[in-house]
C-alpha cells in the first residue's frame, strides 16, 4: 500500500477545513466563476474581496453546499459538498448573512436556538446556550430573550444573528456581507465584537465583503475576486504590495477614502 | 306567508346549508394546501394548475352544475354533484393564497432556514406555513364566502340548503319565501367571514 506523504514544508500545517479544487460555475452560458483553487486553514479568517457580481457570495455558498459547482469540487473537511449529507454539512457550518434572515415569527432565543433545537438538545441545555450567547454578543439576556427581531435595531438584529450560527458550535463560520448595511459606528463596533469572539473562540471563518477596510481589519488572508477568478491570495500585507490590477484598484480606493 | 311560519324550515334548510358548505370547503382545502404547497416548489407547474383552476371559476355556477349532471360517479342529481361543484369553486382561492403566502415569504429568512440546516419539511412547516398562514387564511375566508352565496344556486340541481327557498319563492313569486332563503345565507356568509377574520386577526405572526 503506498504511503501518501506531504510535503516537507506543509508538514507541520494542519490539514485544510476548506478546499476549492478548480472550481468552475457556468449557469447556461454565462461563467460565474473560473477554476478557483484555495486552502482554508483552522483558525484563519480569509475574506473574499471583491465587487458586486465578482462571483464572492456565489463561492461563499459552496461551501454549505447551497450551490454546486458545475466543474472540480469543493472539499470540507477533506469531503467534497457533495458526498455531505447536505443537512448535517449545513448544521455544521454557521452562516450570517446581510439581511440576517432572521425569522420574524420566532423570539430571539428561538432563532438563537435555531440548530441546537434542530439537532435536539435538551430544553435546560439549549436554554443555557441561549444565554450564554447572548452575553456573548453583548446583549442582555433578561432583556432581549423573549423579544421579537422587529423590536431590536439593525445592529442588535446582526448580533443575535452571529448568535445564532455560533449556537451549535460550529468550527466553521460563513459570513456574507454582514455588516454591510449598518451604520460606520455600529459596523466598527460588530467588527470589534467579531475580533473577540474570534480570539476567545478560535473558530475558522470566510467572509465576503467589498469593503477593503473591513478586508483589512479582519483577515488573516485576503482572496481578491475579479470576474469569477481568483487573482490573489495572500496576507493583508502581501495585499497592500500586490501589483494585480484589481488589489491595487481596492488599495488605491483606499487612499480616495483618506483624502 | 308569515316568516315566522317557516322558522323550523329555515333552521333544518339553514343546517343543509351550513353541511354542504363545509364538506365543499374541507375537501377543497385537502386538495388545495397541498396543491398549493407543490406548485410552491415546482414553478413549471404553476401555469397550468393555476390556469385550470382560473377557467373552472369562470364558468357559470348554473352552467358548471348543469355540465356536471351527465357525469357518471360524480354527476347525477343531488347533493353529490353540488358538493363536487363547490369543491371546484372554492379550490382557486385557495390554491392562490397558498401559494403566495409561500412565495411572499422573505427569501432570506428561506435561505438561512436552508443554510441552517432544515430539512424542505421543517422549511415548510416551522417558516413558510406559519409565516403564510394569513395569506391562507385570506383565501379561505373569501372561499368560505363566496361557497355559501353560491351554495344557494345548489337547490337548483336538488341539493337542499336555503336556496330552496329561493327557487320556490322564485316559482310561485313570494317575497317572503325568497327571503327566508336570502336573510340566513346573508347572515351565514357574514359570520363565516368575521369568524375567519377573527382567526386571521389573532393568527398574526410578524
Amino acid at each position: 500500500m503506498a504511503v501518501r506523504r506531504k510535503p516537507l514544508d506543509r508538514l507541520l500545517m494542519p490539514d485544510p477545513l476548506v478546499s476549492f479544487r478548480d472550481v468552475s460555475l457556468s449557469i447556461g452560458r454565462r461563467q460565474i466563476l473560473n477554476r478557483l483553487s484555495f486552502d482554508v486553514y483552522p483558525g484563519e479568517t480569509l475574506v473574499l474581496l471583491g465587487r458586486s457580481g465578482s462571483g464572492k457570495t456565489t463561492a461563499l455558498k459552496m461551501v454549505n453546499a447551497l450551490v454546486l459547482p458545475t466543474r472540480g469540487e469543493v472539499l470540507v473537511e477533506g469531503k467534497p459538498t457533495t458526498a455531505w449529507d447536505r443537512i448535517r454539512l449545513r448544521r455544521r457550518i454557521g452562516y450570517v448573512i446581510q439581511e440576517t434572515g432572521l425569522f420574524p415569527h420566532f423570539s430571539i432565543a428561538r432563532n438563537i436556538g435555531l440548530v441546537p433545537s434542530l439537532e435536539r438538545w435538551p430544553a435546560e441545555k439549549l436554554d443555557a446556550r441561549v444565554n450564554t450567547l447572548l452575553e456573548e454578543v453583548g446583549l442582555n439576556p433578561v432583556e432581549y430573550a423573549d423579544r421579537y427581531p422587529r423590536e431590536l435595531s439593525g445592529g442588535q438584529r446582526q448580533r443575535v444573528g452571529v448568535a445564532r450560527a455560533l449556537a451549535a458550535d460550529p468550527s466553521l463560520l460563513l459570513f456574507d456581507e454582514p455588516f454591510g448595511a449598518l451604520d460606520p459606528i455600529t459596523r466598527l463596533e460588530l467588527q470589534n465584537q467579531f475580533m473577540a469572539l474570534r480570539g476567545s473562540l478560535g473558530k475558522t471563518s470566510m467572509f465576503v465583503t467589498h469593503d477593503v477596510r473591513e478586508a483589512l481589519r479582519i483577515a488573516t488572508k485576503i482572496g481578491v475576486l475579479h470576474q469569477g477568478k481568483l487573482e490573489l491570495l495572500g496576507t493583508p500585507d502581501e495585499f497592500l504590495k500586490a501589483d494585480a490590477p484589481e488589489a491595487r484598484a481596492f488599495v488605491a480606493s483606499l487612499d480616495d477614502n483618506r483624502s | 306567508m308569515m316568516l315566522e311560519s317557516l322558522l323550523p324550515e329555515m333552521l333544518q334548510l339553514a343546517i343543509e346549508h351550513c353541511i354542504l358548505v363545509l364538506i365543499s370547503i374541507g375537501v377543497a382545502m385537502a386538495i388545495g394546501l397541498p396543491l398549493g404547497v407543490w406548485i410552491s416548489r415546482r414553478a413549471r407547474y404553476r401555469g397550468p394548475v393555476l390556469g385550470i383552476a382560473n377557467i373552472l371559476q369562470t364558468i357559470p355556477s348554473l352552467a358548471l352544475f348543469g355540465f356536471l349532471i351527465p357525469i357518471p360517479f360524480i354527476g347525477g342529481i343531488g347533493k353529490r354533484t353540488a358538493i363536487v361543484a363547490l369543491i371546484l369553486y372554492a379550490l382557486l382561492p385557495i390554491l392562490r393564497n397558498t401559494l403566495s403566502g409561500i412565495l411572499g415569504v422573505d427569501p432570506a429568512v428561506r435561505e438561512s432556514a436552508v443554510a441552517m440546516g432544515m430539512t424542505d419539511w421543517q422549511l415548510l412547516v416551522q417558516v413558510e406555513l406559519p409565516l403564510a398562514a394569513r395569506t391562507i387564511l385570506a383565501g379561505i375566508r373569501i372561499a368560505t364566502v363566496t361557497t355559501v352565496g353560491t351554495a344557494t344556486i345548489a337547490a337548483a340541481i336538488g341539493a337542499g340548503g336555503l336556496g330552496v327557498f329561493i327557487f320556490r319563492g322564485i316559482g310561485t313569486i313570494d317575497t317572503t319565501q325568497i327571503l327566508a332563503g336570502a336573510i340566513p345565507a346573508a347572515l351565514l356568509a357574514l359570520i363565516a367571514d368575521g369568524g375567519i377574520g377573527w382567526i386571521e386577526r389573532k393568527y398574526s405572526p410578524a
